[in-house]
């Protein structure tokens, strides 16, 4: 057991040393606020904003897509289809499945689905993909809350005369609301980190884009072409895009740990 | 009291959990303007007849057969939309108090809000005249925004008979309301209880005796999912008929 612990531990802190000690060196300002110049690839000037701006679109338009998909369905679940056990039972078992997916799938679904509408590879590709990717793991971890709101707000409400959609919506939401904000910053978590459903649905560019159906850059796809070059320069700054794409998973999940103990802590 | 008019009337009643019988052909009438008792042995069946006068069995998948009359209407038959209004003529006091996700004053405007009352001044009024009404309001008056969460149990419990009253039912099912009260608050609820059976019908789920002897007008008996005895509480105390009901008020029963 002992020696299990170790070696995740270990594999983390050598994941975080790697990452730290070969993308420090290139992290500076230029990185962050600029975008790749002529000859970047090369080792020349530039940053990376296309690639982070490009992910926090991407990232915000999925988990904002997915939102209006999930509430509605978790919701559902828990109130609506309550006597219906055996079906919501299968229904979990059937976005656990989706959960269990590999993105790829949903990549090559996504390119797929954009060959029949003829649509180019652009952020409002990207967009729908990593949404239906996220929106499972997001029913889910909204559904696991709804699960532990009491069955007397739902008869106390009942017995008021609020309707079903009354009950769902104003006092479930909002029973569950700490809840349903850390199943947000995870399922955000999931879309900012995944390089297999971009790999397929966005593109790539240099710009950061202005409309929907522009490609967009993103971190995973940055770091991936750049640790492919040649020129240590850029292989460095792949580590130091590694790096930035870390912190900004780490913020999200402290936030989704900051918010799951405030509700805990209502609870 | 027991030729007050009646106000539901509950015939050949059945209720199913599965194949399990829950409740056995009960038939009886609830007087109105009364605190009718449901009383009885845990097990016997009281919550689930109390349940089943609003159609709360239906969250808990129970089927139900027979007739409860209210309000000229077989409520058993109801549909959509229909389920909720008689709802809201049916204010429930569940066993333990669960106040809605919202604040003090909250809780009880949002009950007003849905029987249609919508300016703002009005209201403010009526919460306050209900929470007066629960014996609530001086001890909350202050804190009118805060979570009901800060409340002491008695208080909340208070806060959703509050809130219970708001929509302006004509009947209030009391399921074991002070069963998780202190005696004080316990006091408070029977009092405000008794305060309230002029204007509204207030049937109680209890087994303990001594609060059904403290409030009843009307006794209904159950034991194993049955009716045993129903009456005007005086005789029922003081002449039970049926010899179970004699061993349960001798206290001989168990």
């Amino acid at each position: 057991m002992i020696f299990s612990t170790l070696v995740i531990v270990g594999a983390l802190g050598t994941i975080l040393y790697t990452i730290i000690a070969k993308g420090l060196p290139y992290l500076n300002w230029d990185m962050v606020s600029s975008l790749p110049q002529g000859g970047y690839y090369f080792g020349k000037e530039g940053g990376v904003l296309n690639a982070i701006v490009g992910s926090l679109y991407l990232a915000l338009g999925a988990t904002a897509l997915a939102l209006l998909i999930s509430v509605p369905v978790a919701l559902y679940m828990n109130v609506f289809m309550r006597r219906r056990r055996r079906m919501v039972e299968a229904f979990r078992f059937f976005l656990d499945v989706l959960w269990g997916i590999p993105s790829i799938v949903y990549g090559a679904f996504g390119f797929t689905l954009m060959i029949a509408f003829q649509i180019r590879t652009s952020l409002q590709a990207g967009i729908i993909a990593v949404g239906l990717f996220i929106a499972p793991i997001m029913i889910r971890a909204m559904d696991e809350v709804l699960q532990t709101v009491p069955n007397g707000i739902r008869e106390a409400a009942y017995s008021m005369g609020c309707t079903k959609t009354e009950t769902a919506f104003r006092f479930f939401m909002r029973k569950a609301a700490p809840g349903i904000v850390t199943a947000v910053l995870l399922s955000f978590g999931r879309a900012i980190g995944d390089a297999a459903v971009v790999l397929m649905t966005t593109g790539f560019t240099d710009f950061i884009p202005t409309s929907l159906d522009q490609p967009v850059a993103t971190l995973p796809l940055a770091i991936f072409f750049q640790l492919g070059s040649p020129v240590p320069e850029v292989q460095g700054r792949a580590y130091a895009s590694a790096l930035i794409l870390t912190i900004i998973i780490l913020i999200i999940s402290l936030g989704a740990r900051f918010f799951s103990r405030m509700y805990y802590k209502h609870h | 009291m027991t030729d007050a008019p009646s106000i539901i009337e509950i015939n050949h009643l059945d209720v199913f959990a599965g194949k399990r019988k829950l409740l056995n052909d009960i038939s009886v009438k609830i007087p109105r303007g009364t605190i009718t008792v449901i009383m009885g042995p845990s097990g016997c069946g009281k919550t689930t007849l109390l349940r089943s006068l609003n159609r709360l069995t239906d969250v808990s998948g129970l089927k139900v057969s027979g007739e409860i009359r209210f309000r000229n209407e077989n409520i058993l038959n109801l549909r959509g939309y229909g389920i909720s209004a008689m709802r809201q003529r049916m204010g429930l006091l569940s066993q333990r108090p669960y106040p809605l996700p919202l604040s003090i004053f909250e809780n009880v405007a949002y009950a007003v809000r849905l029987k249609g009352t919508t300016r703002k001044s009005d209201v403010r009024d009526q919460v306050e005249h209900y929470l007066k009404l629960a014996c609530l309001w001086d001890e909350i008056k202050d804190r009118l925004h805060h979570s009901p969460n800060t409340l002491s149990i008695g208080q909340q419990q208070r806060l959703c008979l509050a809130r219970g009253l708001a929509v302006d039912p004509e009947v209030i099912l009391a399921d074991e309301p002070t069963s998780a009260l202190d005696p004080i608050s316990t006091q408070a609820i029977e009092q405000s209880f008794m305060q309230l059976k002029d204007q509204y019908t207030i049937i109680l789920v209890s087994h303990i005796l001594r609060q059904a002897r403290r409030i009843a007008d009307y006794v209904v008996f159950m034991y194993l999912g049955e009716m045993i005895e129903s009456g005007d509480a005086q005789t029922f105390f003081s002449n039970p008929q049926n010899e179970m009901t004699k061993k349960y008020l001798e206290g001989v029963f168990y």
